[in-house]
């Protein structure tokens, strides 16, 4: 479903990505863990063209990302952002229904609002909340309407970008659950960027972990903690000592 | 090597204002293409032509109450060295409406609108907002920069015939009660000496200064840094050339609309 063959990114002389080559099947939960800094926005932002990478091919289903029709391309995804950027000036139901209030998919606006308030419902809240505005929300609210905007159009694939930072424990365990629920409930092909490592076994069913601007490693969850590479290893476990850096 | 720095220096200076110019210029240039192609986002707009227009009014409307009346007693004391005070009311229509009114108005909508602007549309972007929009299939350039940028050109120049207005107003006022001229004579003259092109070339300023203001507003918020301190910069950088553009193109426009 979403394929990366070579993909480079460097701002200026630093290379971020240097090569990263990746494949996430249809209908599968890939979760990229990597220590900060270590590029894993930008690989997510280099699929959806928000960052055009200096090198390489990102193919979504088969089609060029750089050559296919930019609407339609978007279409397939649905993003929840790591500080959720909910729309300051909208309502939070408007927020929800804001693709499908316009461009191809547009819906009449009683339309949009029922299918905002349904999703609203699914990821946990009343429709009350829906006439609020984001700045009236806690953290925790502020994703779940975050969460919903992203599966508001019921994409194909969904990014979640850091889905638990900033959230106590047991918020964090919530939004883990709801992501996936959703995703198996969907059928939709998922990919997390996080290095909280109990969003890892929460929501993947692969596991890749970005370092030095390359996929360093793959494997499922089991595969993960059985797995000798020291640098896996030293990173699940949360070392001081190790490959990796302890100071970046 | 050491004597050719500054010769460096002065040549990467050139070299990035020339650079900045050109992305500007491309900036502008995309916005008005969105402007004039569809789909249109007629309620950014709206939203956008109260912000700007309306809300700037009473900040409009001082400033030229104040500079009406300042522009009186000067015209009046000047006048009087070579016995022309009666030309007061005439100049003071003039200079308002051709000068003072767009240029003014102009500025006071630049330190309120271009920094509002960038300020929020910069806030945008550290938050990610702007990418939000992107991943839900709209165009920021035509979401939020094409309705701001229409709003503003379309508005300043209503807000600079009404800043005309109270500023003949201001002139009017300390002219009667101030400088005792006859009410009737003041406005009798102000009127006769008024020509439509007047109003009109200030309009027309007006137009141009509003573009400039949404046109830097938006620019440099978004293409903000990081951060609360990229956010500030971009405000000033907002405020600073859009005023600096205004009284630039203001000689510009005062050349090719009164020369000869």
């Amino acid at each position: 479903m979403i394929e990366l063959a070579g993909v480079h990114k460097a701002f200026g002389t630093n290379a971020v990505l240097r090569g990263v080559d990746l494949l996430v099947p249809r209908g599968t939960s890939m979760v990229i863990i990597g220590g900060s800094g270590t590029g894993k926005s930008v690989l997510l932002k280099c699929i959806l063209g928000l960052v055009r990478p200096d090198a390489g091919v990102v193919r979504i289903a088969g089609e060029n990302a750089r050559t296919a029709g930019r609407e339609a391309f978007l279409a397939r995804f649905g993003m929840l952002f790591q500080g959720s950027a909910l729309f300051d000036s909208l309502p939070v139901w408007q927020n929800v229904a804001f693709r499908l209030m316009r461009g191809a998919t547009k819906r009449p606006r009683d339309e949009a609002r029922a299918i905002a308030i349904e999703k609203l419902r699914r990821v946990g809240l009343g429709p009350e909340v829906g006439e609020l505005y984001p700045a009236e929300l806690s953290g925790g609210m502020q994703k779940r309407v975050g969460l919903a905007r992203a599966i508001a159009a019921e994409p194909e694939i969904i990014f979640f970008d850091e889905p638990t930072t900033g959230l106590d424990p047991i918020m964090a365990g919530v939004i883990d659950d709801l992501i996936r629920e959703i995703v198996v409930e969907m059928g939709a092909t998922a990919m997390t960027i996080t290095h909280d490592m109990r969003t890892v076994r929460a929501v993947a069913d692969h596991v890749a972990m970005l370092h030095d601007g390359i996929i360093r490693w793959t494997g499922t969850v089991q595969e993960m903690d059985a797995t000798p590479d020291p640098y896996v290893h030293q990173f699940i476990n949360g070392l001081a000592q190790g490959p990796i850096a302890s100071v970046r | 090597m050491s004597l050719l720095a500054p010769v460096a220096r002065l040549g990467r200076a050139v070299l990035g204002a020339l650079a900045a110019t050109g992305r500007v210029a491309i900036f502008a240039a995309e916005s008005l293409s969105h402007i004039v192609r569809p789909p249109f986002y007629g309620r950014e707009f709206l939203t956008a032509a109260l912000q700007i227009g309306w809300m700037s009014l009473p900040v409009v409307g001082l400033t030229a109450l104040f500079t009406g009346a300042a522009l009186a007693l000067q015209i009046y004391v000047g006048g009087a060295r070579f016995n022309a005070e009666s030309v007061v009311p005439s100049i003071v229509a003039i200079g308002m409406t051709r000068e003072l009114g767009p240029v003014l108005g102009g500025l006071m909508v630049a330190a309120r609108v271009a920094s509002s602007i960038a300020a929020e549309l910069g806030t945008m972007k550290v938050t990610e907002q702007i990418d939000a929009l992107v991943t839900l299939s709209t165009n920021p350039m035509k979401y939020l920069a094409a309705p701001r940028i229409l709003a503003a050109t379309v508005t300043v120049p209503v807000l600079v015939a009404v800043g005309d207005s109270i500023g003949i107003m201001g002139g009017w006022l300390v002219g009667v009660n101030r400088l005792d001229f006859n009410s009737a004579t003041y406005l009798h003259n102000t009127i006769q000496f008024l020509e439509p092109w007047d109003v009109g070339s200030g309009l027309v300023k007006g137009a141009v200064f509003g573009f400039i203001v949404a046109l830097m507003g938006c620019y440099y918020g978004m293409n903000s840094g990081r951060g609360a301190m990229g956010v500030g910069a971009a405000t000033k950088a907002a405020v600073v050339g859009a005023s600096v553009l205004i009284l630039a193109s203001n000689y510009l426009l005062t050349e090719v609309l009164f020369s000869a």
